[in-house]
Protein backbone atom coordinates (compact mmCIF):
# COMPACT_ATOMS: atom_id res chain seq x y z
CA UNK A 1 0.00 0.00 0.00
CA UNK A 2 1.05 3.33 -0.85
CA UNK A 3 1.57 5.63 1.66
CA UNK A 4 -0.88 8.78 1.40
CA UNK A 5 0.24 12.04 3.31
CA UNK A 6 -3.01 13.28 5.32
CA UNK A 7 -1.75 17.04 5.08
CA UNK A 8 -1.05 17.21 1.57
CA UNK A 9 -4.08 19.37 0.27
CA UNK A 10 -6.67 17.19 -1.58
CA UNK A 11 -6.67 17.70 -5.34
CA UNK A 12 -9.80 18.07 -7.89
CA UNK A 13 -13.00 18.56 -7.58
CA UNK A 14 -15.68 16.25 -7.33
CA UNK A 15 -17.36 14.18 -9.68
CA UNK A 16 -20.40 15.30 -12.30
CA UNK A 17 -22.65 12.80 -10.00
CA UNK A 18 -21.51 13.87 -6.59
CA UNK A 19 -21.45 17.56 -7.68
CA UNK A 20 -25.37 16.62 -8.60
CA UNK A 21 -25.56 15.29 -5.15
CA UNK A 22 -24.17 18.37 -3.22
CA UNK A 23 -26.47 20.71 -5.34
CA UNK A 24 -29.75 18.75 -4.46
CA UNK A 25 -28.58 18.68 -0.66
CA UNK A 26 -27.99 22.67 -0.80
CA UNK A 27 -31.54 23.12 -2.06
CA UNK A 28 -32.63 20.90 0.48
CA UNK A 29 -31.07 22.38 3.18
CA UNK A 30 -32.12 25.79 2.16
CA UNK A 31 -35.60 24.68 1.98
CA UNK A 32 -35.18 23.26 5.69
CA UNK A 33 -33.94 26.41 6.99
CA UNK A 34 -37.18 28.21 5.61
CA UNK A 35 -39.02 25.63 7.18
CA UNK A 36 -37.32 26.75 10.72
CA UNK A 37 -37.19 30.04 10.66
CA UNK A 38 -41.32 29.64 9.81
CA UNK A 39 -41.63 27.38 12.86
CA UNK A 40 -39.87 29.66 15.29
CA UNK A 41 -42.26 33.04 14.22
CA UNK A 42 -45.35 30.57 14.81
CA UNK A 43 -43.79 30.04 17.80
CA UNK A 44 -43.11 33.33 19.28
CA UNK A 45 -46.24 34.52 17.77
CA UNK A 46 -48.41 31.99 19.37
CA UNK A 47 -46.61 33.04 22.52
CA UNK A 48 -46.83 36.79 21.68
CA UNK A 49 -50.30 37.29 20.54
CA UNK A 50 -52.90 36.87 23.23
CA UNK A 51 -55.71 35.29 21.08
CA UNK A 52 -54.08 32.17 21.50
CA UNK A 53 -54.64 30.27 25.45
CA UNK A 54 -52.09 29.38 27.75
CA UNK A 55 -53.12 25.52 27.66
CA UNK A 56 -52.90 25.37 24.04
CA UNK A 57 -49.62 27.67 23.84
CA UNK A 58 -47.58 25.70 25.55
CA UNK A 59 -47.65 22.14 24.25
CA UNK A 60 -47.89 23.60 20.97
CA UNK A 61 -44.65 25.23 20.93
CA UNK A 62 -43.22 22.41 22.44
CA UNK A 63 -44.10 20.23 20.28
CA UNK A 64 -42.36 22.81 17.65
CA UNK A 65 -39.47 22.75 19.81
CA UNK A 66 -39.09 19.11 18.95
CA UNK A 67 -39.97 19.19 15.32
CA UNK A 68 -36.94 22.06 14.69
CA UNK A 69 -34.49 19.43 16.91
CA UNK A 70 -35.34 16.45 15.24
CA UNK A 71 -34.97 18.56 11.98
CA UNK A 72 -31.93 19.89 13.00
CA UNK A 73 -30.15 16.53 13.77
CA UNK A 74 -31.25 14.54 10.65
CA UNK A 75 -31.19 16.94 8.06
CA UNK A 76 -28.23 19.75 9.01
CA UNK A 77 -26.40 17.27 11.26
CA UNK A 78 -26.61 14.22 8.93
CA UNK A 79 -27.35 12.04 11.83
CA UNK A 80 -28.70 9.19 9.56
CA UNK A 81 -25.91 8.77 7.57
CA UNK A 82 -23.93 7.62 10.62
CA UNK A 83 -23.04 4.50 12.14
CA UNK A 84 -25.96 3.38 14.02
CA UNK A 85 -24.18 4.00 17.94
CA UNK A 86 -24.88 7.28 17.22
CA UNK A 87 -28.54 7.20 16.87
CA UNK A 88 -27.83 5.20 20.06
CA UNK A 89 -25.93 7.80 21.94
CA UNK A 90 -27.61 10.49 20.94
CA UNK A 91 -31.47 9.21 21.75
CA UNK A 92 -29.94 7.84 25.01
CA UNK A 93 -28.26 11.32 25.70
CA UNK A 94 -32.28 12.72 25.13
CA UNK A 95 -33.81 10.04 27.42
CA UNK A 96 -31.41 10.17 29.96
CA UNK A 97 -32.11 13.74 29.82
CA UNK A 98 -35.65 13.78 29.54
CA UNK A 99 -35.54 11.24 32.43
CA UNK A 100 -33.31 14.00 34.67
CA UNK A 101 -35.79 17.08 33.23
CA UNK A 102 -38.63 15.72 34.54
CA UNK A 103 -37.02 14.33 37.62
CA UNK A 104 -35.41 17.50 38.84
CA UNK A 105 -38.80 19.46 37.79
CA UNK A 106 -40.99 17.50 39.59
CA UNK A 107 -39.24 16.48 43.23
CA UNK A 108 -37.69 20.55 43.38
CA UNK A 109 -41.66 21.66 42.50
CA UNK A 110 -43.11 19.30 45.31
CA UNK A 111 -40.70 20.16 47.67
CA UNK A 112 -41.27 24.06 47.24
CA UNK A 113 -45.37 23.72 46.93
CA UNK B 1 12.00 4.39 2.59
CA UNK B 2 12.43 7.67 0.75
CA UNK B 3 9.24 7.13 -1.00
CA UNK B 4 7.21 6.43 2.76
CA UNK B 5 7.93 10.31 3.16
CA UNK B 6 7.14 11.37 -0.32
CA UNK B 7 3.68 13.45 -0.67
CA UNK B 8 1.65 11.73 -2.76
CA UNK B 9 -1.25 13.53 -5.00
CA UNK B 10 -4.48 12.89 -3.02
CA UNK B 11 -7.68 13.55 -4.85
CA UNK B 12 -10.86 14.52 -3.21
CA UNK B 13 -13.27 11.58 -2.14
CA UNK B 14 -16.56 11.86 -1.37
CA UNK B 15 -17.00 12.41 1.94
CA UNK B 16 -13.18 13.77 2.66
CA UNK B 17 -14.16 14.51 6.58
CA UNK B 18 -14.48 10.44 6.68
CA UNK B 19 -12.15 9.53 4.18
CA UNK B 20 -9.53 8.02 7.31
CA UNK B 21 -9.92 5.99 10.40
CA UNK B 22 -8.81 8.89 12.54
CA UNK B 23 -11.75 11.10 10.73
CA UNK B 24 -13.98 8.37 11.16
CA UNK B 25 -13.06 7.66 14.72
CA UNK B 26 -13.07 11.95 15.36
CA UNK B 27 -16.70 11.65 13.67
CA UNK B 28 -18.09 8.41 16.15
CA UNK B 29 -16.13 9.96 19.28
CA UNK B 30 -17.69 13.18 18.53
CA UNK B 31 -21.03 11.86 18.92
CA UNK B 32 -20.52 10.47 22.12
CA UNK B 33 -20.10 13.56 23.35
CA UNK B 34 -22.66 15.48 22.08
CA UNK B 35 -24.56 12.22 23.98
CA UNK B 36 -23.17 13.26 27.37
CA UNK B 37 -23.96 17.28 26.79
CA UNK B 38 -27.33 16.34 26.26
CA UNK B 39 -27.47 15.18 29.67
CA UNK B 40 -25.57 17.83 31.14
CA UNK B 41 -27.89 20.26 29.61
CA UNK B 42 -31.19 18.11 30.81
CA UNK B 43 -29.99 18.57 33.97
CA UNK B 44 -29.67 22.26 33.96
CA UNK B 45 -32.92 22.28 32.27
CA UNK B 46 -34.55 20.23 34.96
CA UNK B 47 -33.37 22.23 37.76
CA UNK B 48 -34.38 26.05 35.43
CA UNK B 49 -37.95 24.07 35.40
CA UNK B 50 -37.96 23.14 39.29
CA UNK B 51 -36.98 26.94 40.35
CA UNK B 52 -38.45 29.27 38.06
CA UNK B 53 -41.08 30.52 40.12
CA UNK B 54 -38.96 30.86 43.21
CA UNK B 55 -38.26 34.67 42.40
CA UNK B 56 -38.34 35.86 45.96
CA UNK B 57 -39.75 38.74 45.61
CA UNK B 58 -37.14 39.76 42.92
CA UNK B 59 -38.01 39.81 39.17
CA UNK B 60 -40.11 37.34 37.60
CA UNK B 61 -39.60 36.06 34.08
CA UNK B 62 -42.60 38.37 33.02
CA UNK B 63 -40.73 41.38 34.41
CA UNK B 64 -37.71 41.13 32.34
CA UNK B 65 -37.81 38.76 29.03
CA UNK B 66 -38.79 40.98 25.83
CA UNK B 67 -39.36 38.48 23.52
CA UNK B 68 -38.27 41.00 20.22
CA UNK B 69 -34.62 40.23 21.79
CA UNK B 70 -34.55 37.01 21.71
CA UNK B 71 -36.21 36.61 18.36
CA UNK B 72 -33.35 38.19 17.00
CA UNK B 73 -30.57 36.59 18.88
CA UNK B 74 -32.53 32.93 17.47
CA UNK B 75 -32.41 34.31 14.54
CA UNK B 76 -29.27 34.74 14.09
CA UNK B 77 -28.07 31.43 15.58
CA UNK B 78 -30.77 29.69 13.15
CA UNK B 79 -28.53 31.82 10.12
CA UNK B 80 -25.24 30.73 11.62
CA UNK B 81 -26.53 26.73 11.25
CA UNK B 82 -27.33 27.49 7.61
CA UNK B 83 -23.87 29.15 6.93
CA UNK B 84 -21.79 26.19 8.87
CA UNK B 85 -24.03 23.74 6.13
CA UNK B 86 -22.80 25.78 3.61
CA UNK B 87 -19.37 25.33 4.82
CA UNK B 88 -19.43 21.40 4.89
CA UNK B 89 -20.49 21.41 1.36
CA UNK B 90 -18.51 23.42 0.37
CA UNK B 91 -15.73 21.43 2.01
CA UNK B 92 -16.95 18.30 0.12
CA UNK B 93 -16.57 20.18 -3.15
CA UNK B 94 -13.03 21.06 -2.30
CA UNK B 95 -13.48 24.81 -2.37
CA UNK B 96 -11.20 25.64 0.29
CA UNK B 97 -11.64 29.70 -0.15
CA UNK B 98 -15.42 29.14 0.14
CA UNK B 99 -14.86 26.76 3.06
CA UNK B 100 -13.24 29.72 5.07
CA UNK B 101 -15.44 32.14 3.98
CA UNK B 102 -18.38 30.59 5.19
CA UNK B 103 -17.02 29.25 8.71
CA UNK B 104 -15.87 33.20 8.62
CA UNK B 105 -19.70 33.97 8.49
CA UNK B 106 -20.37 31.61 11.44
CA UNK B 107 -17.92 32.98 13.48
CA UNK B 108 -19.10 36.59 12.76
CA UNK B 109 -22.99 35.69 13.78
CA UNK B 110 -22.00 33.47 16.50
CA UNK B 111 -20.21 36.88 17.83
CA UNK B 112 -23.00 38.76 17.54
CA UNK B 113 -25.11 36.19 19.16
CA UNK B 114 -22.63 36.55 22.15
CA UNK B 115 -22.92 40.32 21.77
CA UNK B 116 -26.43 40.11 22.60
CA UNK B 117 -26.23 37.71 25.07
CA UNK B 118 -23.55 39.51 27.07
CA UNK B 119 -26.07 43.01 26.72
CA UNK B 120 -29.07 40.96 27.93
CA UNK B 121 -27.26 39.66 31.17
CA UNK B 122 -26.01 43.19 31.62
CA UNK B 123 -29.95 44.76 31.12
CA UNK B 124 -31.01 42.06 33.34
CA UNK B 125 -28.32 42.51 36.40
CA UNK B 126 -29.23 46.42 36.08
CA UNK B 127 -32.79 45.41 36.35
CA UNK B 128 -32.05 43.84 40.13
CA UNK B 129 -31.25 40.35 38.70
CA UNK B 130 -28.05 39.26 40.28
CA UNK B 131 -26.96 35.91 40.49
CA UNK B 132 -28.17 34.91 43.89
CA UNK B 133 -31.09 37.48 44.14
CA UNK B 134 -33.18 34.56 43.47
CA UNK B 135 -33.19 30.69 42.92
CA UNK B 136 -34.90 31.68 39.72
CA UNK B 137 -32.05 33.95 39.04
CA UNK B 138 -29.11 31.48 39.78
CA UNK B 139 -31.14 28.64 37.78
CA UNK B 140 -31.46 30.87 34.86
CA UNK B 141 -28.01 32.31 34.36
CA UNK B 142 -26.53 28.94 35.46
CA UNK B 143 -28.57 27.44 31.83
CA UNK B 144 -28.14 30.56 29.84
CA UNK B 145 -24.89 30.82 30.79
CA UNK B 146 -23.42 27.73 30.34
CA UNK B 147 -24.97 27.55 26.49
CA UNK B 148 -23.64 31.16 26.43
CA UNK B 149 -19.90 29.65 27.41
CA UNK B 150 -20.50 26.49 24.51
CA UNK B 151 -21.29 29.50 22.19
CA UNK B 152 -17.96 31.34 23.28
CA UNK B 153 -15.78 28.29 22.93
CA UNK B 154 -17.54 27.39 19.41
CA UNK B 155 -16.50 30.97 18.47
CA UNK B 156 -12.98 30.55 19.69
CA UNK B 157 -12.49 26.79 18.62
CA UNK B 158 -13.85 27.86 14.71
CA UNK B 159 -11.24 30.98 14.84
CA UNK B 160 -8.55 29.09 15.69
CA UNK B 161 -8.89 26.62 12.91
CA UNK B 162 -9.23 29.50 10.86
CA UNK B 163 -6.18 31.10 11.24
CA UNK B 164 -4.50 27.31 11.29
CA UNK B 165 -5.87 26.36 7.98
CA UNK B 166 -6.46 29.42 5.99
CA UNK B 167 -3.58 28.76 3.98
CA UNK B 168 -2.88 24.77 2.10
CA UNK B 169 -6.38 23.92 1.16
CA UNK B 170 -8.29 21.38 2.53
CA UNK B 171 -6.41 17.59 3.36
CA UNK B 172 -7.79 14.16 5.29
CA UNK B 173 -6.53 15.75 8.38
CA UNK B 174 -8.23 19.13 8.67
CA UNK B 175 -11.65 18.03 6.84
CA UNK B 176 -12.81 15.97 9.93
CA UNK B 177 -11.52 19.31 12.49
CA UNK B 178 -13.95 21.18 10.68
CA UNK B 179 -16.44 19.26 10.12
CA UNK B 180 -16.71 18.28 14.14
CA UNK B 181 -16.46 21.98 14.72
CA UNK B 182 -19.70 22.30 12.61
CA UNK B 183 -21.39 19.28 14.82
CA UNK B 184 -20.70 21.40 17.71
CA UNK B 185 -21.98 24.15 16.28
CA UNK B 186 -25.38 22.86 15.29
CA UNK B 187 -25.41 21.16 18.88
CA UNK B 188 -25.25 24.49 20.48
CA UNK B 189 -28.09 25.70 18.47
CA UNK B 190 -30.26 22.63 19.01
CA UNK B 191 -30.02 23.27 22.46
CA UNK B 192 -30.81 27.27 21.97
CA UNK B 193 -33.64 26.03 20.78
CA UNK B 194 -34.42 24.50 24.13
CA UNK B 195 -33.65 27.42 25.46
CA UNK B 196 -35.93 30.29 23.49
CA UNK B 197 -38.91 27.56 23.80
CA UNK B 198 -38.40 26.64 27.60
CA UNK B 199 -37.07 29.53 29.28
CA UNK B 200 -38.09 32.67 27.44
CA UNK B 201 -41.23 31.07 25.55
CA UNK B 202 -42.78 29.46 28.34
CA UNK B 203 -41.62 32.54 31.07
CA UNK B 204 -43.77 34.87 28.98
CA UNK B 205 -46.77 32.91 27.98
CA UNK B 206 -46.83 29.84 30.72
Amino acid sequence: MSHVDPSAPLEGGPSKEEERKLKRESRSQLVSFMFMIFITTTAFLTVASDIVPTGFAIPFVLLLAGIQVVMQLYNFMHMNEGSRWINVMIWAGLFVAAMTVAALAVLIGIDKY
Amino acid sequence: MAADHAIERQSLPPDPQKATLEGRNKYLGFWFFLGGETVLFGTLFGTFLGLRSSTEGGPTAQDLFHLDLVFIMTMILLTSSLTSVFAVINMKRGNHKKLILWMAGTVILGAAFLGFEIYEFVVYYNYGLGFTVSAFASSFYTLVGTHGAHVAFGVGWITTLLIRYRKGGITLSNAPKFYTAVLYWHFIDVVWVFIFTVVYLLGVGG
